[in-house]
């Protein structure tokens, strides 16, 4: 629904069901407070963004061209088969088969106390240029939405 | 019977949600009776009077009234997103109560504890979770409504919404910081005890900044006076529920006092000590104050009833004093003395916040909507912040001078 939906908002309204979905996948992981920052973050502040936007441009009924008839009915089994070819391809790899088995470090326990001591000792660097790239993003969006004196 | 003991979590949470939605659709009914109430007499007026005796019969009027209204969609509106926009509102704002414990955990049936529904470990995390979806059911009625003024009124109430969420959960922070945890029940514990014997060793003692922070943005993000511009008559016709009817506008008005009744319950837990009575344990006598108040309303009651009033408002007025006469001698039960102290306590702040919530309603006028907005982000997040940066120096600062 969220790339076949005709009205733009529907289509965000079903992304914030697939953040929505992916919170519940982190439940069932065992990772509670990831799954409350998902909703949180994703789901009642970024996609709200987005609703804003679609409000406020008032972008109507998505166009259908009809144009290809080998697109409307190849289109969508050579899609998948293209996607299972990869998904096999990518299960058998080095990588792959690292992410089956797991690794040590993501199968710990995520309690909110874990997850703050590994986040601000282990991974402090990154979280601190995370913050920075955020606030770049941020001073960027100012001085686009500046008026012109 | 059987299934009973096999499934005790299954079945006692069945009944808590049960008890507990029933509980809550009635208080949201009778929140309207006590804040036209409360309005009325600060207005120097006497509020609704007539539909029962004194008005107690007025919300079922009210919901009678709701349920019979003709339902009218405006033309061109988004069906889906219409009929979904109350919807969304009012289940979010429900959901919440379910983390909210209402008493200790020690009241227990068939090993599970009764008096919250559910004890989530990050309870507070996901309570602003909830809270944060709420803004969708806003933003949504006003664009799908098809119409100028619910589109601007429903964008504003969602902005000022979002901007308030930031101090929301930067005030909470510093509570956060003292106790610790996450956890509700937790957070409450850490909050018996006292300073000196004398002051109870309430949350809001060491973070009273972040208690005034906390609950101005918790009105501004319930969109109530004096933040209440998205919705105010004058303004925006009525906001973002100016094309609803019926029953879609009873669930945007539920939403909204079960949004307070969710900021009342939050401020309670984290800042009033929750269930926690502020008396010492020792005195014990005090056990007695909810048989006492039960009975000290029936007797008002009675005199009501048989001095005062005539007609139909007497049979009223006689259940009602029979009905406080019961629950007022069965409070003086042990058992039902012991499980209802908690209850009592965190019911009586409860109340008392929504007073004040009330009470500002019927005195403060309101703010314009940059007011607004420049108070949430050049005042409130800077004092936010500062509270949480204030906390932790002081937290920390033992661990200091130890190292240093």
């Amino acid at each position: 629904m969220l790339i076949l939906a005709r009205e733009p908002i529907h289509s965000a309204l079903s992304l914030v069901l697939v953040m929505s979905a992916l919170a519940v996948l982190y439940l069932l992981l065992g990772a509670e407070f990831i799954a409350a920052v998902q909703i949180i973050v994703y789901a009642g502040a970024i996609m709200v963004l987005f609703v804003f936007v679609i409000m406020l441009l008032n972008a109507g009924i998505e166009e259908r061209t009809d144009y290809s008839k080998v697109a409307k009915y190849a289109g969508l089994p050579l899609g998948m088969f293209l996607l299972l070819e990869l998904a096999h391809w990518m299960a058998h790899s080095i990588i792959g088969r690292t992410i089956a088995n797991g690794s040590e470090a993501a199968n710990t326990a995520a309690s909110t106390r874990e997850l703050s001591a590994q986040l601000f000792q282990k991974y402090l660097f990154p979280f601190e240029a995370t913050s920075i790239l955020i606030l770049i993003a941020i001073l960027g969006a100012l001085v686009l939405a500046k008026k012109e004196e | 019977m059987d299934f009973v003991a096999q499934h005790p979590v299954l079945v006692v949470s069945l009944v808590k949600v049960v008890i507990l939605l029933f509980l809550l659709l009635t208080t949201l009914a009778y929140l309207t009776w006590f804040e036209r109430k409360v309005v009325a007499h600060i207005q120097s007026r006497w509020g609704p009077y007539y539909v029962g005796a004194h008005g107690l019969l007025q919300p079922l009027a009210d919901g009678v009234k709701f349920l019979f209204k003709e339902d009218v969609t405006p033309p061109g509106a988004d069906k889906f997103v219409y009929v979904l926009a109350p919807f969304l509102a009012l289940s979010l704002a429900l959901t919440t109560l379910a983390l909210i414990p209402f008493g200790p955990p020690n009241v227990q049936v068939l090993g599970q504890s009764t008096l919250i529904v559910a004890n989530v470990d990050i309870g507070l995390m996901f309570v602003f979770a909830i809270t944060a979806m709420g803004v969708y059911g806003v933003a949504l009625a006003g664009w799908s409504s098809n119409s100028k003024y619910p589109l601007l009124g429903g964008l504003r109430s969602s902005a000022q919404m979002i901007s308030y969420e930031v101090s929301l959960t930067l005030s909470v922070v510093g509570v956060v910081l003292i106790a610790g945890t996450l956890n509700f029940n937790e957070m409450i514990a850490g909050q018996s005890g006292y300073y000196r014997h004398v002051l109870p060793r309430w949350n809001i003692f060491p973070q009273f900044i972040g208690f005034l922070c906390y609950f101005v943005s918790a009105i501004a993000e319930t969109n109530r006076v004096p933040f209440d511009l998205p919705e105010a008559e004058t303004e925006l016709v009525a906001g973002f529920h100016t094309e609803y009817s019926s029953f879609k506008f009873a669930m945007f008005f539920m939403a909204e006092y079960a949004n307070m009744i969710t900021v009342a319950c939050l401020a309670t837990i984290l800042f009033l000590g929750g269930w926690l009575s502020p008396f010492p344990e020792s005195w014990t006598f005090l056990q007695y104050l909810p048989a006492v108040g039960l009975l000290a309303l029936a007797l008002y009651l009675a005199y009501d009833t048989i001095v005062l009033a005539r007609g139909i408002a007497r049979i009223q007025l006689t259940v009602i004093t029979l009905g406080a006469l019961v629950i007022g001698l069965a409070c003086l039960h042990p058992v039902v003395m012991a499980v209802i102290q908690g209850p009592f306590w965190f019911l009586l702040k409860v109340g008392f916040i929504m007073f004040v919530y009330v009470w500002m309603r019927g005195t403060l006028p309101r703010f314009r909507y940059d007011q607004l907005m420049a108070f949430g982000w050049k005042f409130l997040l800077p004092v936010s912040l500062a509270n949480l940066v204030a906390t932790a120096f002081v937290k920390i600062l033992p661990l200091l001078v130890n190292h240093g």
